[in-house]
């Protein structure tokens, strides 16, 4: 039996279709990338799996068990952090642990937050509130939080997508190390081909929306741990990346060809300020439009 | 103009001067009129409203109750700041029974979209109501009090206006909590208690405490109005005490006692806030 299975899943907001006919499986320690453009419903997948919002056709199963509402054993890495500005870095977690281990004792949940706080290396951070910390840091909390809950699986909706690349990449390692360690099963959101290639099993790209569904999915085999250095040079890393990159620039060739309308450009020519100024109504849209049918004629 | 050393505190005088200026000008001043021998026939008061009390009139009308400022000579004649005592213990039980009812609705109303729909166009019609309109409600409502009745009527006006402003920004604090902090709670499966108290209200009391403000500042403003009507001893009371003795010095006196007092509740409320600002 899959460990997390999606079958035929379709997702609508109002009359758009955002995911159409989406089904995947999973084995259990899978670390399974997605890939695919912003836009493309990928949040929405894994809010769907999360449980914080449900299908409108098909099934989403955990370990056999339909999922119908959000919990503890799928912990999130949300995009934007989602720490409570209110509460201290360990505070935040602290709430995670209670939640998840309600028989612990002050003291052990002190521990086991102390323990996790550690694992993303902010120690010295611990008693700060989350404004005080830089994006990155904020990020490693997230991941921290999702992790304490010792979930089931583990589902991260682009978590580096907001902060520069150099805080990307100590944060890439950082996830592949932990990774390494216990083997959860992960999900990752992303856009980033070479981030994927980094960290996952296997690479599924998602189509582009409406009614994005996913593409075939391609086994990672390259050896690891993964040296970004090395990987550079790694035949096989090429052939994956130009692979999926094509793949991906399919979808949007596909998606371009769907404009029907043909965008007429603004004219930019810079205005000339030596020319003597002219008090002159400015021209109305329609006008202008006039004025560029009469010069093209 | 440019700004110079000190004119955080020089222009406002100056403001303060030009005023004072203004006030003497337009007020009335007491003459006598002499016969030949020196003897006063007649006093009057001329000048452009003859009635109105003048800046040095005021001041020697004033005095008692400004340097003993908690005297007690009477009912109706104490200093001040006794005045101001018993008007702000009242506006505090007012306040604190708007505050206590206030912000549960709010959070209903924030929360509930029926309860919203139920009752936000009877909010939006009983809120311009005038404390001088609820007054006389509150009396009848508490006749039974008997001698109370006065005091159980203020208590209702000052906690009926001064709720509006807590109840509509608590309301707009709930419905703008972030859907990112409402779904981590979702995915801790927190329980609804537990949701309320660490999600919901650190994330609304910025809100919740801009309420409490201007709340505070109409249950001042509701004072004056529910003293007079009730004939409490407060600065209200003594207002219109006041003027039904044709003491108008007095009248300026309270104006300006009402408006200082007002003043220093608004900063502190203020000080309060900044202290309680979360995200």
């Amino acid at each position: 039996m899959p460990f997390l299975e999606l079958t035929n899943v379709s997702k609508n907001f109002g009359a758009n279709s955002v995911l159409a006919g989406v089904s995947l499986t999973l084995e259990r320690g899978e670390f399974v990338a997605i890939v695919g453009y912003s836009g493309s419903g990928k949040t929405t997948l894994i809010s769907l799996i999360a449980g914080l919002t449900l299908p409108d056709s098909g099934t989403v199963r955990l370990n056999g068990r339909e999922i119908t509402a959000p919990g503890p054993d799928r912990g999130v890495v949300f995009q934007n952090y989602s720490l409570l500005p209110w509460l201290t870095v360990a505070e935040n977690i602290a709430l995670a642990v209670a939640q998840v281990f309600p028989n612990y004792t002050p003291a052990q949940t002190a521990e086991h937050v102390a323990r996790f706080i550690a694992m993303v290396s902010l120690t010295p951070h611990a008693a700060k509130l989350p404004r005080q910390l830089s994006g990155g840091q904020r990020q490693r909390v997230s991941v921290a939080r999702a992790l304490a809950m010792d979930p089931q699986i583990l589902l991260l909706d682009e978590p580096l997508s907001a902060l520069d690349a150099l805080t990307r990449a100590v944060l890439q390692a950082e996830i592949a190390q932990i990774w390494e360690r216990d083997h959860k099963t992960v999900v990752l959101i992303t856009n980033d081909v070479d981030e994927a290639l980094l960290l996952a099993d296997r690479i599924i790209p998602l189509t582009p929306g409406p009614g994005a569904t996913l593409g075939e999915s391609v086994a990672v085999t390259l050896a690891r741990p993964r040296d970004r250095k090395a990987l550079n040079h790694d035949p096989e890393f090429k052939r994956l990346r130009a692979h999926i990159t094509t793949q991906l620039l399919g979808y949007s060739a596909r998606r371009q060809s769907t404009v029907t309308r043909n965008l007429i450009l603004p004219d930019i020519l810079p205005e000339d300020l030596d020319a003597p100024r002219v008090t002159r109504r400015p021209l109305r849209p329609h006008e202008l439009k006039q004025l560029q049918v009469a010069s093209s004629e | 103009m440019k700004p110079f050393k000190f004119d955080f505190i020089i222009l406002p005088v100056f403001g303060l001067l030009l005023v004072l200026a203004f006030w003497h000008a337009i007020a009335g001043k007491k003459i006598a009129i002499t016969n030949a021998t020196g003897a006063i026939v007649e006093e009057k008061r001329v000048g452009l409203i003859p009635a109105l009390p003048n800046v040095i009139e005021t001041w020697q009308s004033s005095r008692p109750y400004l340097v003993e400022p908690f005297a007690k000579r009477g009912e109706m004649d104490q200093g001040i700041l006794r005045f101001t005592w018993y008007s702000l213990i009242l506006v505090a039980k007012g306040y604190a029974l708007a505050l206590l009812i206030g912000t549960p609705v709010g959070f209903l109303l924030g929360l509930s979209p029926t309860f919203a729909k139920m009752f936000d166009p009877l909010i939006q019609i009983l809120r311009p109501v005038s404390p001088l309109a609820w007054l006389p409600l509150g009396l009848v409502l508490f006749l039974g009090a008997g001698k109370e009745a006065g005091t159980w009527g203020a208590l209702f006006t000052i906690a009926i206006c001064s709720m509006w402003p807590t109840v509509l920004n608590t309301a707009v604090g709930v419905r703008a909590v972030p859907q990112d902090y409402l779904n981590v709670g979702r995915v801790l499966k927190l329980s609804p208690w537990k949701t309320l108290t660490k999600i919901l209200l650190p994330a609304t009391l910025p809100y919740m405490f801009t309420g409490f403000r201007l709340s505070l500042g109409i249950a001042w403003l509701v004072i004056v109005a529910a003293e007079m009507l009730t004939g409490r001893p407060g600065v209200g009371g003594f207002l219109w005490q006041e003027y039904n003795s044709l003491i108008y010095e007095h009248i300026i006196l309270s104006i300006l006692t009402i408006g200082l007092v007002g003043f220093v509740l608004d900063r502190l409320m203020g000080l309060v806030e900044r202290r309680f600002k979360t995200a």
